[in-house]
């Protein structure tokens, strides 16, 4: 009984760890939509998808160039950000004066057209960047490199970012905006770029996280569906727009899902990820609701 | 509402529509027109919801349940669908409820309540999958051939049934459409689209209102999808269920028109010819074709067109139409930089 509790234990411990090391990743997916939505007052549908693209751009750069991972990685985060800006240039620039809900449904509309884009251009084979990093093994607990790698260029990532809209002009001139967007453009802040620069930045943080995950996922054009809702969900259950409940929310999350993959399958994990969301909204409605006028 | 002249139209219409297997037989026409039919079903109830500034994206997960609860208690406890139809309906509707009642209450509108109804169809989805022990997951799930009667077990070979079925379930949904449209909850959801503050001053419970019409869309979603794994014999999770089922729904429903009672029908012939024309076209060269082309065309529609292809084509018809609803028009915002 007692070397069963052992064992028990340290697989728990793994368990929680591995729920860490996944937050990271999640908690950079949802900064970049955080951002997007606390400054242009959008919700991009298809951010899920923006991060599969640049899956497939690191695959393609990798296997078929032959660039190092290492080339590959600032060049995928270079074309999601343009792709980001290219989003709201094409897409939401013409809408910003309709209602939200159309803003958002055409958000779904380039969610249809990136997956069967990736669909047509790349077949539904599932890939991989064919890297294979080694297992650290700590004690009787084993960590993949790939996770660990991913949770700290994560943490840089994030530490970039909050410099930058800390330390930045720009950077300030975005979170002023994400306040009181008719004010700025009295003060002489040209809103247009703002809300360029700001969808370039929510797409490299998706080229970002892209790179990361294409470490430890398979890409198939229809990977953006398992871990886009789940993104969706951290960013309300931390309310939309508010970066650090947002941070909060995807370790809360990541933990739910480790935990409960411990016990049953990684589905039933997800399953009482989605059940929580919902009883959270019974129950503190007001932490959904933080940011909302 | 209805002159004596567009009564007629409508009655003419449907006497063409009852007529129409017994005079042309062709099973490949046919099978589009169920398909039309049953889907077009869909979308009105989503469109029932949608109209009035409640854009849910949760309306995969109660076709799948209407689909999957119906099919399990037929293969696993020989459950006749004429039993277990209105069982996944209640399941729906009481799944609808739950997840309504917390939205409504604590005033979970616009992105907040789009998202939230979008973790609804991924639950959905992943039980499904989660539970492949029974629903054999993303596989898919075939109900079980009747050996008896096949009326109990409502499962028919000939098309022209199926097609006579989907006829009235659909005439079923546009009876329901006019009945929203004529009634006193449609003032009331339409004030709570503008202003639920308002609405709400003015003495109408915003809470209920939203819950029964929610309800209602609910429970005639499920029945379409039951319909549908009836009539397939073969369901899968993501053509029933999921964020892409749900995002087809809102797609249909506002390509056709979101305002007129025959808009998603439209909607849904002009969805459905398309993806057949490019699977003929293409061959097995289409997968993914008709999707690109889908979302291209939402994305369009929403930005030119935001209105749909029938509700245009009668503003442009009736150019004396009363002045369009507040929540119909584009928002108008007076000190909106950058736009």
């Amino acid at each position: 009984m007692q070397a069963f509790l052992d064992i028990f234990d340290i697989y728990l411990l793994e368990a929680v760890i591995n729920g860490i090391l996944l937050g990271g990743v999640l908690a950079l997916l949802a900064l970049g939509l955080n951002l997007i939505f606390g400054v242009i007052d959008v919700t991009w549908i298809c951010y899920a998808e923006l991060v599969m693209i640049g899956m497939y751009g690191m695959y393609f750069m990798v296997q078929y160039y032959g660039l190092s991972y290492f080339v590959a990685a600032p060049l995928t985060i270079l074309l999601v950000a343009v792709l980001g800006a290219a989003l709201h240039y094409l897409v939401i620039a013409p809408l910003l004066t309709a209602p939200p809900i159309n803003q958002l449904l055409a958000t779904g509309g380039v969610l249809f057209v990136l997956q069967s884009f990736a669909t047509v251009a790349f077949g539904i084979d599932f890939r991989n960047l064919g890297i294979r990093l080694p297992v650290l093994a700590f004690g009787d607990m084993n960590f993949s490199y790939a996770r660990l790698l991913s949770f700290l260029a994560a943490l840089i990532g994030m530490v970039a970012v909050y410099l930058f809209m800390t330390r930045t002009f720009t950077g300030t001139a975005i979170r002023a905006i994400s306040q009181d967007r008719q004010i700025m453009a009295l003060m002489g802040v040209d809103t247009r770029r703002i809300y360029l620069i700001t969808s370039a930045l929510g797409g490299a943080l998706a080229g970002l996280a892209a790179c990361l995950l294409v470490l430890q996922y398979d890409v198939h054009p229809f990977v953006g569906l398992s871990f886009g809702p789940i993104t969706f969900l951290i960013c309300v259950l931390g309310g939309l727009g508010n970066f650090i409940g947002g941070f909060i929310a995807a370790f809360v999350f990541a933990e739910i899902i480790s935990l409960g993959g411990l016990f049953s399958d990684l589905e039933w994990g997800y399953v009482l990820a989605f059940a929580f969301f919902i009883v959270m909204m019974f129950i503190r409605p007001a932490g959904l609701l933080a940011r909302r006028r | 509402m209805m002159g004596q002249g567009r009564l007629a139209a409508w009655g003419i219409g449907l006497a063409a529509l009852v007529a129409l297997p017994f005079v042309y037989r062709d099973p490949y026409h046919l099978h589009i027109l169920v398909l039309i039919l049953i889907w077009s079903f869909a979308y009105t109830s989503w469109s029932m919801m949608g109209r009035f500034g409640l854009v849910s994206l949760g309306h995969g997960g109660f076709m799948g349940i209407g689909a999957y609860v119906t099919a399990l208690l037929w293969n696993h406890l020989g459950l006749s669908p004429w039993i277990g139809i209105p069982i996944s309906m209640v399941a729906a509707g009481a799944l609808a409820l739950i997840v309504g009642y917390p939205c409504f209450r604590f005033r979970i509108t616009g992105h907040y309540f789009v998202l939230v109804t979008l973790a609804l169809s991924g639950i959905v989805l992943q039980v499904i999958t989660a539970t492949r022990d029974y629903t054999g997951g993303s596989l898919g799930l075939t109900p079980d051939r009747a050996s008896g009667n096949k009326l109990l077990a409502l499962q028919f070979d000939d098309k022209t049934t199926w097609y006579l079925i989907a006829l009235a379930v659909w005439l079923f949904g546009i009876v329901v459409w006019h009945w929203v449209d004529r009634s006193m909850a449609r003032y009331a959801l339409e004030a709570i689209s503008e202003d639920e503050d308002a609405a709400a001053a003015a003495g109408v419970d915003v809470t209920a209102e939203k819950l029964k019409i929610t309800l209602l869309s609910a429970l005639m979603t499920a029945l379409a999808g039951a319909i549908y794994c009836q009539y397939q014999m073969f369901i899968t999770p993501d053509t029933v269920s999921g964020i892409a089922v749900s995002l087809q729904m809102v797609f249909a429903a506002i390509v056709g028109g979101l305002f007129v009672s025959l808009g998603p029908t439209v909607g849904a012939i002009i969805t459905i010819l398309l993806a057949e024309t490019l699977r003929i076209g293409f061959g097995t060269k289409a997968v993914g074709w008709d999707n690109l082309v889908y979302g291209v065309l939402l994305v369009l529609f929403i930005i030119f067109l935001p209105k749909g292809i029938l509700g245009s084509l009668l503003d442009r018809l009736k150019p004396q139409r009363k002045v369009p609803r507040a929540h119909e028009q584009e928002a108008v915002q007076i000190a909106r930089p950058g736009a």
